[in-house]
């Protein structure tokens, strides 16, 4: 009776857990109960049941409710796709005048604007494509084809490379100086030499599309939601998704309203990169001093004054951490985006790992992840460099790098053009290497996997098997064998116990919507795969980052590495996964846990340093070894900023569980993919990526909650 | 007298969702108690005073008195719940928007707390800001900075960002930048209580220096009694957002009005303080010595030659003319008689 009184979670949590697995154990397996492969609605079986609901059909295999929650929601992507449909080619038809033929014409008033949309992003990506590498359309653009036809001299030029690599290297010089000049010039040399220079700046001329596109719209929605609540009410829970939602499962959609290719990827790469620098605007404005503000008002400033000159200067450090994160969220899109048919390093990449040619998807992963580290550090330096002063400096300082630039261009033009002279008979090589003509390490690395493969095959494969067969199948039969109804009780339960009714109701909703949905077995196995990779990932980066705490400078080569490692978009940890255990589950969890252990890591370190060091002395001074130091004071402390950590590691592995169903997984990825190729899959891919966004927050929801009390109760932040 | 600059009339702020409905109902009387207890926080409570041209108010409380939110809602940075405040008898309220940014930017200047500069512009930027604002071309308004830069002693250091200064260099910036429109009003808001002490002292020798020199008429806000009683022409001593007393420094240190404000006098050295004038006894001019003092002498610097006297000393005014006396004996009841002793 003591020990209820004295730890009365603990009990209810036991309790908890008992009505759980009595309701596990006392609801059997219906006997006709089968992991479906196949997707239901698109087989007809006399076993289905159906029900139509707002004109949809709906069929299913229905199971006792305590088993399985009949799909309630399985109308939700049809009806999205059929309302999609309309939106698309029969609402609201209008007139338009089209330029080309001379006439108006009757067109769907939003396939009019999708495709006004479309066809300013194409401009616009191919007038920064072809300043770099040359090209016909942006002067079609301005005139036609049969302009072009009778004056052949016509056509964008491009530039050099090396006019291009000096460029990123007098940037990176004027934004940190010398150390990322260097490395910057390093990496475009390397990208040149190796025959990846149009794939690369195809990419880049993505992002410098998407990029400032979406700094606008990010900036200017997050001044609205800082000047007025209702807005930033509304926004809340968009963003709050889009957080969680796999960047995969947002590119459906937009298949269907903005066709395949560049523009349509630019155009859902806003979508994804908006968001996080609304946050950052947000929270940037939020942290300007209030005394700040009133100086400003006090000096006469009217609103917009305020805004300008006042409080976006002030906030000028995070609003550029959001120009980071967007330029990162916009690189990683530009890669995923290949699946819709974007070129450039992402096409090349999925296109090598398609032929399983491991060395070509080896040398375009490389090319990603430099470049990846060089802009995160180029935005990086930006967001980190402060103001100087220039008024009292000679033409000379001031202008030196417009200086250099301007003449690394015509020691660029000269270059190229003395190259028309020694490469006569084949390519140009200082002016551009074509692709897959530059030095290639694909044979070399295929020849290493192919070692490795004859090498330590055997191994691999018992390790493999070992553990599909004694870890992940069991584990898997457990998720599936939970009864819907014993896995809401548990879920709610836990929502009650950490935050009470409001949280319960959270997360019951959340959990509900997903059992309601057609793919509850799905999301299952969706979750037991990020399980594993989180518990793996939570050992090893909780380990790593208190071993590294030990030492100042293991810790900050930690954080290091892990800044870098979090730079590359995901998709890149497939391929050395794939080059080691081939195309199996294990290759997915292996990337899982290798990315979802960055967080861990980071946050852990984080966490351990944040304790103040006045505590640190006082429990010195109280005679305290180091590890009791460790178990007693920083552990405690820093743990609900590690719990942050978990939280991260969720999304990172959710994410990851889901790309890895280009490995080939059984889960909701799988599906997700497959409404890649469906034209019928927007409403699919959509439902789908809402039930992934929706297994993150119910977790988010219960880790913030618990690390919120938990803050308080410590009395910290 | 002239129109006074500032003046309040039952001035009332109370945060919260109902505050303006709870104060109608209220009648003027208003209980911090009930208010809390129906999810309203008294800022300011029924505050009335004047301010005349030239002169200096300060405005003195603790933490959470209000004091903070009365400066606020005089210069209009958050509306007053009830009252009416007149700047040079305009009604301040009634202004609208386009009005009340002209009023800030010809007539008020601020200095704050935590200095309020913007990171990203120099010294001679910052103080030139106000000016831009204003619509004032690059040049004149760099030209006039620098004028300020001078003023408060930077100069050399025009160029230097604010990371780049000591907490009082970049207070002196504030106060430049405050001072640069040539406001009438000049409005400081616990300007030194960021800074360390011996910097705090000559930056409040600083200030009287310049006020000295610009005759600005000035609401001072701080919590240091001290520092009140050495700037202030008259003293607002403020508690849970009423004002307790307003009057002169020595009025206050000699009749303290209730209990919480003689606690802050207790300990106040009276000879530093006082003048001769507010002790001396106006009954007798009469039987008197030969030493004259002047009446606008503190008692500190010449206590000494009145106690080294046998007889009463006379007490002079500016004209040299006898007005009374205070003879030794009354020199050392104010000085020890009134203070209790803490141990």
């Amino acid at each position: 009776m003591d020990y209820l009184k004295k730890y009365p979670k603990l009990f209810q949590w036991l309790f908890l857990l008992i009505i759980f697995f009595a309701l596990c154990f006392s609801i059997d397996v219906p006997e006709t109960y089968k992991f479906i492969r196949g997707q239901a609605e698109f087989v007809k079986d006399p076993n289905q049941s159906t029900y139509v609901f707002l004109g949809k059909e709906v069929r299913y295999y229905a199971f006792d409710v305590f088993w399985r929650l009949p799909p309630l929601l399985g109308w939700l992507p049809i009806w999205i796709n059929d309302s999609l449909f309309f939106l698309m080619n029969e609402w609201m038809p209008m007139e338009f005048w089209n330029e080309d033929t001379q006439e108006y014409k009757t067109r769907p008033l939003v396939l009019e604007i999708s495709r006004t949309l479309t066809s300013f992003m194409t401009f616009l990506i191919f007038l920064i494509r072809e300043t770099l590498l040359g090209g016909l359309e942006t002067i079609v653009a301005f005139t036609s084809w049969d302009w072009i036809d009778k004056n052949p001299w016509a056509e964008l030029p491009g530039l050099p490379w090396t006019i291009v690599a000096a460029g990123f290297a007098i940037l990176s010089y004027k934004l940190s100086g010398k150390g990322l000049a260097i490395f910057a010039g390093l990496v475009m040399v390397y990208i040149s030499i190796f025959g990846q220079w149009k794939p690369s700046m195809q990419t880049l001329s993505f992002i410098l599309v998407a990029a400032p596109l979406s700094f606008i719209f990010g900036l200017g929605l997050g001044v609205a939601a800082y000047k007025s609540k209702r807005v930033e009410k509304a926004l809340y829970p968009i963003l709050l998704v889009m957080q969680t939602m796999p960047q995969y499962a947002v590119l459906v959609p937009a298949l269907v309203l903005f066709g395949v290719g560049d523009h349509a990827a630019v155009i859902i790469t806003m979508i994804v990169a908006v968001p996080p620098m609304i946050l950052l605007t947000l929270l940037g404005l939020r942290a300007v001093p209030p005394e700040v503000i009133e100086a400003g008002r006090m000096s006469g400033c009217n609103n917009w004054q305020l805004m300008t000159k006042v409080l976006i200067p002030t906030a000028r450090r995070d609003i550029l951490i959001g120009v980071n994160q967007v330029i990162m969220v916009c690189f990683s899109m530009a890669v995923i985006s290949a699946f819709i048919g974007a070129k450039g390093l992402g096409f090349n990449l999925l296109l090598a790992l398609n032929q399983l040619n491991i060395g070509l998807a080896l040398e375009a992963g490389l090319c990603i992840s430099l470049i990846a580290i060089l802009l995160d550090k180029m935005s990086l330096a930006w967001a980190n460099k402060q103001t100087d002063y220039f008024g009292n400096l000679t033409f000379y300082q001031r202008n030196k790098n417009s200086l250099f630039f301007g003449a690394s261009v015509i020691v660029g033009i000269i270059l190229a053009y003395v190259g028309t002279f020694i490469f006569k008979d084949t390519f140009n090589y200082l002016f551009e290497v074509p692709h897959n003509k530059g030095i290639s390490t694909a044979d070399f690395w295929n020849k290493g996997v192919d070692w490795i493969f004859d090498t330590f095959f055997v191994y691999i494969k018992a390790f493999n098997t070992w553990l599909i067969v004694e870890v992940l199948q069991p584990m898997r039969a457990l998720y599936l064998r939970m009864p819907a109804v014993a896995t809401l009780v548990l879920v709610v339960g836990a929502g009650y116990l950490i935050g009470g009714i409001r949280s319960a109701l959270v997360v019951f909703g959340l959990t509900l919507f997903i059992a309601l949905s057609p793919w509850w077995d799905r999301a299952l196995v969706t979750t037991y795969m990020a399980t594993f990779g989180v518990i793996m990932s939570c050992a090893i980066g909780f380990t790593v980052g208190t071993l590294c705490f030990q030492s100042k400078r293991a810790a900050a080569f930690m954080l290091g590495v892990c800044d870098i490692f979090q730079t590359f978009p995901s998709f890149v940890y497939l391929i050395p996964v794939m080059m080691l255990f081939g195309i199996t589950d294990t290759s997915v969890l292996i990337a899982v846990i290798v990315y979802a252990t960055i967080p861990a890591t980071r946050y852990t370190i984080e966490g351990l340093r944040s304790v103040p060091a006045g505590l640190h002395d006082a429990a010195t001074m109280s005679g305290v070894n180091k590890f009791q130091r460790l178990t007693k004071i920083e552990f405690p402390l820093a743990f609900p900023h590690m719990m942050l950590g978990l939280n991260q590691t969720i999304v990172f592995a959710l994410f990851m569980v889901i790309i890895g169903a280009f490995i080939g997984t059984e889960d909701l990825g799988q599906y997700i993919l497959k409404a890649l190729s469906d034209k019928n899959g927007a409403g699919i891919g959509l439902t789908l990526g809402i039930c992934v966004a929706f297994i993150g927050l119910i977790f988010d929801n219960l880790i913030r909650t618990w690390v919120g009390q938990r803050k308080k109760h410590l009395g910290i932040d | 007298m002239s129109e006074p600059v500032i003046k309040c009339e039952n001035v009332y702020k109370i945060f919260g969702a109902n505050a303006e409905k709870m104060l109608q109902e209220s009648n003027g009387n208003v209980d911090a108690k009930t208010f809390q207890d129906n999810g309203c926080i008294v800022g300011v409570n029924n505050a009335s005073f004047e301010v005349s041209k030239g002169e200096m108010l300060v405005v003195m409380g603790l933490s959470g008195s209000g004091k903070s939110t009365l400066l606020r809602c005089i210069s209009r940075l958050t509306d007053a719940t009830g009252g009416k405040i007149f700047i040079e008898g305009q009604d301040l309220l009634k202004l609208n928007n386009k009005e009340l940014i002209d009023l800030r930017r010809n007539k008020m200047g601020m200095v704050f707390q935590s200095f309020a500069l913007l990171p990203h512009k120099t010294v001679v930027e910052n103080i030139a800001f106000p000016l831009q604002i204003k619509g004032i071309k690059t040049e004149d308004s760099i030209s006039k900075a620098m004028d300020m830069v001078k003023l408060v002693g930077l100069d050399g250091r025009e160029n230097y960002f604010p990371r780049e200064l000591s907490g009082g260099q970049q207070q002196r910036v504030g106060i430049a930048r405050s001072l640069a429109v040539e406001p009438d009003i000049w409005f400081l808001d616990e300007p030194f209580s960021a800074l360390d002490p011996l910097i705090r002292k000559e930056m409040q020798d600083e200030f009287l220096r310049l006020q000295e020199k610009l005759q600005k008429t000035i609401m001072f806000i701080t919590h240091d009694f001290d520092e009140a009683l050495k700037l202030a022409d008259r003293i607002a001593i403020m508690k849970d957002g009423i004002i307790e007393q307003l009057d002169t420094p020595a009025k206050i240190v000699l009749n303290p009005a209730t209990e919480y404000v003689r606690k802050f006098t207790e300990e106040v050295p009276r000879e530093k303080v006082l003048l001769i004038e507010d002790v001396m006894d106006t009954s007798n001019t009469e039987n008197v010595g030969d030493l004259k003092v002047s009446k606008d002498e503190v008692i500190e610097n010449v206590a000494e030659k009145i106690l080294s006297q046998e007889k009463t000393v006379a007490v002079t005014d500016e004209n040299n003319k006898v007005i009374g006396s205070i003879n030794p004996t009354k020199i050392i009841n104010t000085v020890f008689g009134g203070r209790k002793n803490s141990n």
